[in-house]
């Protein structure tokens, strides 16, 4: 089997173990949806003060329901014992981690644009003119918060204190993403271009990058044993 | 040998105390609360150059597996955590007479926390691993994304904390570039990279030798 197509059998058998059980993604939307009820009640409803801080109340959202459903990246192989059947997989071993990022990817992708629909209708947001420029900062921050969080989340799948340590060790590094994609929300969100938040944008490519490249070149160290 | 750098770097500590009590002047506007930058700044340039050697030495574990090369990265992420949380410590104690605050989100301070916090992260990685191999392969690999984060985290908070407001207060009392303060500054510098090298081999001995034991 080719490189491409090992890599697309994990995506397929981690969406096709989704689809048929809808465990994680059920769980995520209702998740997201009591963010919501929560943003507001410990916000309170002053409407300027909510606009002010939506940007950042969008993106902990993002992240709060990224921490939950990256931590699980391979938590079925754990808990079914298909660990060791991962391994066995021929070749390339970073062929796994692409196989797991795309399937967090799509997963974390449908996940965020129901809250991004969500904010809008419950805090009152035209998303219009904003919306090109905000799906490619989401999907730029969105890979760089995933690529990093399948490593990690390989990392910390046959630790103790997994659950506790997979956000203490993601957080601190994803700062430049989180900076980088509140900041360009809050730009898009008032009206302004793209093309005045190139710099963000940049950052986050420039992050993607980074975080892609060290993955697939340490992956194979993560699942020696 | 490590006695001698011990030797060497508790002499150089002795004449740096001197030199930023004696020799340094007292600063115009801060009077002798700006001392503390004697110590404050080799505290963070010290913990950098831990952070680099961390790097390097994960790298270098990676390619060769050398249990020596995981030893080293080990003591130097907690002798940098250390000095990272003495340098934001002290930078306190500074902050409070001379900005009025012992804390503020500028753009460096920012980035210094975020250091502090990510290879607080890193130690505790390695505190709940016990298998020795396995700790030293995932914080080899958590060491060289950590250290390819940093640029990143610099420019993010650069621009997230100077985009929207003038330059920062930073370098209260400032370089003057003048000498009698930068020898001063120097030789501490000097001592702190050598208490540094001192704690390193001391922490590394004590690691092989409790790996002795276990094996």
């Amino acid at each position: 089997m080719s490189y491409a197509r090992r890599a697309l059998a994990v995506a397929w058998k981690d969406l096709a173990v989704e689809r048929r059980s809808k465990e994680t993604l059920n769980a995520l939307i209702f998740f997201s949806l009591l963010l919501l009820f929560v943003f507001q009640f410990t916000l309170g409803g002053d409407r300027e003060r909510l606009a002010a801080v939506l940007p950042g109340v969008l993106w902990l959202g993002f992240v709060l329901s990224a921490l939950l459903a990256l931590g699980r990246t391979f938590l079925v192989e754990r808990e079914h014992d298909c660990w060791e059947g991962l391994l066995l997989a021929p070749g390339d071993k970073s062929a796994i981690y692409l196989g797991k990022l795309a399937g967090n990817l799509a997963l974390m992708l449908v996940v965020e644009a129901l809250v991004l629909g969500l904010f809008a209708v419950f805090f009152d947001i035209d998303l219009g003119r904003a919306l090109p420029g905000l799906v490619v900062v989401v999907l730029l921050g969105t890979l760089g918060l995933a690529a990093v969080g399948t490593l990690f989340a390989g990392m910390t799948a046959n630790v103790r204190a997994r659950e506790l340590l997979f956000p203490v060790l993601l957080l601190p590094v994803q700062v430049p993403v989180l900076l980088a994609t509140v900041k360009a929300t809050e730009a898009l969100l008032l009206g302004e271009p793209l093309a005045a938040v190139g710099h963000w944008v940049k950052l986050l490519a420039a992050a993607d990058v980074v975080y892609l490249a060290v993955s697939l070149l340490t992956f194979d160290v993560v699942l020696e044993g | 040998m490590v006695k001698t750098l011990g030797w060497l770097a508790a002499a150089s500590v002795a004449a740096g105390l001197v030199m930023a009590f004696g020799v340094a002047p007292r600063e115009v506007t801060q009077g002798n609360v700006q001392r503390i930058m004697y110590v404050h700044v080799p505290l963070i340039l010290a913990s950098y150059l831990a952070f680099v050697v961390l790097a390097l030495a994960s790298l270098v574990y990676l390619v060769r597996r050398d249990e020596a090369a995981d030893r080293v990265a080990h003591a130097s992420g907690e002798v940098g955590v250390m000095f990272v949380g003495l340098g934001i410590a002290t930078g306190s104690i500074w902050g409070k007479p001379t900005w009025g605050t012992w804390w503020t989100w500028d753009a460096r301070l920012t980035s210094v926390a975020i250091l502090f916090v990510m290879y607080l992260g890193y130690l505790l990685l390695r505190g709940t691993i016990e298998d020795r191999e396995r700790a030293a392969r995932y914080c080899a690999v958590l060491g060289i994304v950590a250290a390819l984060d940093i640029p990143l985290v610099h420019f993010s908070v650069y621009w997230w904390r100077t985009l929207h407001q003038p330059p920062s207060l930073m370098k209260p009392g400032g370089f003057t570039g003048s000498s009698s303060i930068l020898w001063p500054l120097l030789v501490n510098l000097i001592a702190f990279v050598l208490l540094y090298a001192y704690f390193v081999a001391r922490r590394v001995r004590l690691l092989r030798a409790e790996a002795e034991a276990v094996a």
